[in-house]
């Protein structure tokens, strides 16, 4: 188990002050002016040390995003806009750093944006999560107060400046692009890729996008070394502490910062209380996210969390949001309520999945009564797959993962309630 | 109603204008120069609090915020662009209210973690306790019930979220509470309802040692 001195987040529960003060006592903007003075090459090889990978659930190297920014400024300015959107089923973790440590995301903000040259970041925040904006924009307002933010930004010498711009209830505006898209003031709609927005972001700026966990982390990585963050973790690709969000059939729900790589079983128990029941009355876990494949128990048993672990049993770390379901629940509604979710937040541009989630939805509909054939579950996967891939970003992949996540390990649970189905209504008859 | 059919419905007042001018300013500041259109959605936002404060609220005594066709058009003369390019945002994202709401607007999550840990239970105390059903409003303009999905607080499962407050934690019993209050115009106090301290473990943290012991958490 992570040691308590190697947590980052020691205000997560937020039994301390938000405020710049608090922070500060907690080892917040300490001298920050000289981590910027180290230069900006220093700040990315650090960050490429650390093996840090994106906390948004793509688990995309942050170091290398970085460097891909143009070395040089031209004559447009470049941009950090720090994704706040968050709004993955079974994802509450970017909610407790910005309403309990905000200056972590604000000092962090600093650090990022010096190392790829932006003057200027944009936190994109759910528009749901009102209280957890406010706290945050006051505590940016501190930060300007106290000379944190602004000209020659805690005395390092850079510019700098933060704008919060709050969405208004699309999980679309996740996607980095269509997260462009709404805060240049329309629909949240994907772009097509190239240009990637290092290239052509904000408003055809260059333009970096990173997870509010991502950047937050950014000034501890810096004060204790890359070689810090990289000691803890599996191994050299799945390394530091992540948050984790435990939801469910669990005894102690809650969100917790442990070691990348730890066990399932460990954490749930060990953070969690333990599974409703006992581990016994386990029945599945969707690990990472809603998006990222259910996994039965006798996986759940052994399988460590993070990116390459879950990806080898075909699921994946996603943003580290286990949502735990015992022997009691109906994984067939379970899955199906994600496919309302999916097709209730399809935006609507690519047609194989603006026609697709809801056609996937009414099938699965269907199947949580037993109301279908059996091949139908055939055509139902064969569905999924014309989807998946199919689509300008990645929602299309996200909605067909569950259910072939589903059917990879309960298809037994789904055709036996068809044959029950059919004996009911045979029985009526 | 789907929400494009609002815009020509008949409760739609003449006319909108902001009451904070001032308001108006910060916001189109917050943006580059030339990239007003940015400042669209904050605006529609601002608008809307402001019609919960001001009305109209349509056909109820009393009432909550929503965005008139009026207020539309008078944030696309603010930002410099066509009103089609306003109307395809507020319709695009689902918190802009495009018709009258009452004055609480209940929004209930039932997507899976809160479902598995007992949203059914939790709208069904509140429709019946209301005795209206999802996407209605009482008659006396009090509530709105509203289905949506996940409000990311899935750790503090079930929830709901009151106009701007989330109340985690529900109970079939607890959330009756929370309608109960704001009957009365008393806002009860947001977070979790069954003691716990934010998306701490309920027994107690199982990290963090000395900070909890130094805030007296243990």
């Amino acid at each position: 188990m992570l040691a308590d001195q190697d947590r980052i987040f020691t205000n997560l529960y937020g039994w301390e002050s938000y405020s710049l003060d608090a922070a500060k006592k907690r080892g917040d903007w300490d001298n920050t002016k000289t981590l910027v003075k180290k230069g900006r090459e220093w700040i990315i090889d650090e960050m490429k040390k650390s093996g840090l990978r994106g906390r948004g659930g793509a688990g995309f190297p942050t170091g290398l995003k970085w460097s891909f920014m143009p070395k040089e400024v031209g004559e447009r300015p470049h941009y950090l806009v720090i994704n706040a959107d968050e709004s993955e089923p079974g994802t509450c973790k970017d909610r407790e750093i910005m309403r309990n440590d905000p200056h972590k995301l604000i000092e962090g903000a600093l650090l990022a944006g010096f190392a790829m040259q932006a003057h200027h970041a944009y936190i994109y925040v759910r528009g749901e999560f009102v209280s957890e904006a406010s706290n945050l924009v006051k505590a940016i307002e501190e930060a300007r107060e106290a000379g944190l933010l602004g000209k020659n930004a805690a005395k390092s010498g850079w510019d700098f400046d933060i704008t919060l711009h709050r969405g208004a209830g699309a999980y679309i505006c996740g996607e980095e692009t269509a997260l462009l898209e709404s805060l240049e003031g329309k629909k949240g709609q994907p772009r097509n890729k190239p240009p990637f927005p290092a290239m052509a972001g904000l408003y055809a700026c260059p333009t970096t996008i990173n997870n509010v966990e991502t950047i937050a982390v950014v000034p501890e990585i810096l004060r204790r070394g890359g070689d810090w963050f990289s000691s803890f973790g599996k191994d050299e690709k799945n390394t530091g502490t992540k948050l984790f969000c435990i939801s469910g059939h669990v005894n102690n729900p809650c969100v917790v910062e442990e070691e990348m790589g730890i066990p399932m079983k460990e954490l749930i128990d060990k953070h969690a209380g333990g599974v409703r029941g006992g581990w016994d009355n386990l029945k599945a876990v969707i690990p990472g996210g809603s998006s990222c494949p259910i996994l039965p128990k006798d996986v759940c048993d052994t399988v460590l969390m993070d990116f390459d672990s879950l990806r080898e049993v075909q699921s994946g770390l996603g943003t580290a949001g286990l949502i735990v379901m015992d022997q009691s629940t109906d994984v067939i509604y379970a899955i199906a309520r994600l496919s309302h979710f999916y097709m209730h937040e399809s935006c609507g541009q690519c047609t194989p999945c603006r026609e697709g989630t809801g056609w996937l939805w009414r099938v699965m509909t269907r199947l949580v009564k037993g109301d279908a054939e059996i091949d139908e579950i055939d055509t139902l996967l064969e569905v999924t797959k014309e989807i998946e891939g199919h689509t300008i970003c990645a929602h299309g992949d996200a909605s067909a993962w569950p259910i072939q996540g589903l059917m990879r390990h309960f298809r037994p649970e789904v055709e036996a309630r068809i044959v029950a189905y059919k004996k009911e209504q045979a029985k009526a008859a | 109603m789907k929400k494009s059919d609002a815009l020509n419905a008949p409760f739609q007042p003449e006319s909108f204008e902001f009451t904070d001018p001032k308001a108006v300013k910060e916001i189109i500041a917050r943006y580059p120069e030339g990239r007003d259109h940015s400042a669209i959605m904050p605006l529609l936002d601002l608008a809307q609090r402001q019609v919960a404060v001001t009305g109209p609220f349509g056909d109820y005594p009393t009432g909550g915020g929503w965005l008139p066709r009026a207020a539309l058009d008078e944030v696309a003369s603010i930002c410099g662009v066509a009103p089609i390019k306003v109307y395809e945002v507020a319709t695009f994202y689902s918190m802009y209210n495009l018709e009258p709401v009452g004055k609480y607007l209940v929004q209930l999550c039932t997507t899976t973690p809160c479902w598995l840990c007992g949203s059914a239970d939790v709208v069904n105390a509140c429709t019946n306790y209301l005795d209206i059903k999802l996407g209605q409003t009482t008659d006396d303009g009090y509530f709105t019930l509203m289905e949506v999905e996940c409000l990311g607080a899935c750790s503090n499962a079930p929830m709901i979220q009151v106009n701007d407050d989330y109340y985690e934690d529900l109970t079939a019993e607890s959330v009756v509470t929370i309608l109960k209050s704001f009957q009365k115009d008393v806002v009860p106090p947001s977070g979790p309802q069954n003691g716990r301290i934010g998306s701490m473990s309920i027994a107690g943290p199982t990290t963090l040692e000395e900070q909890a012991k130094k805030a007296g958490v243990i």
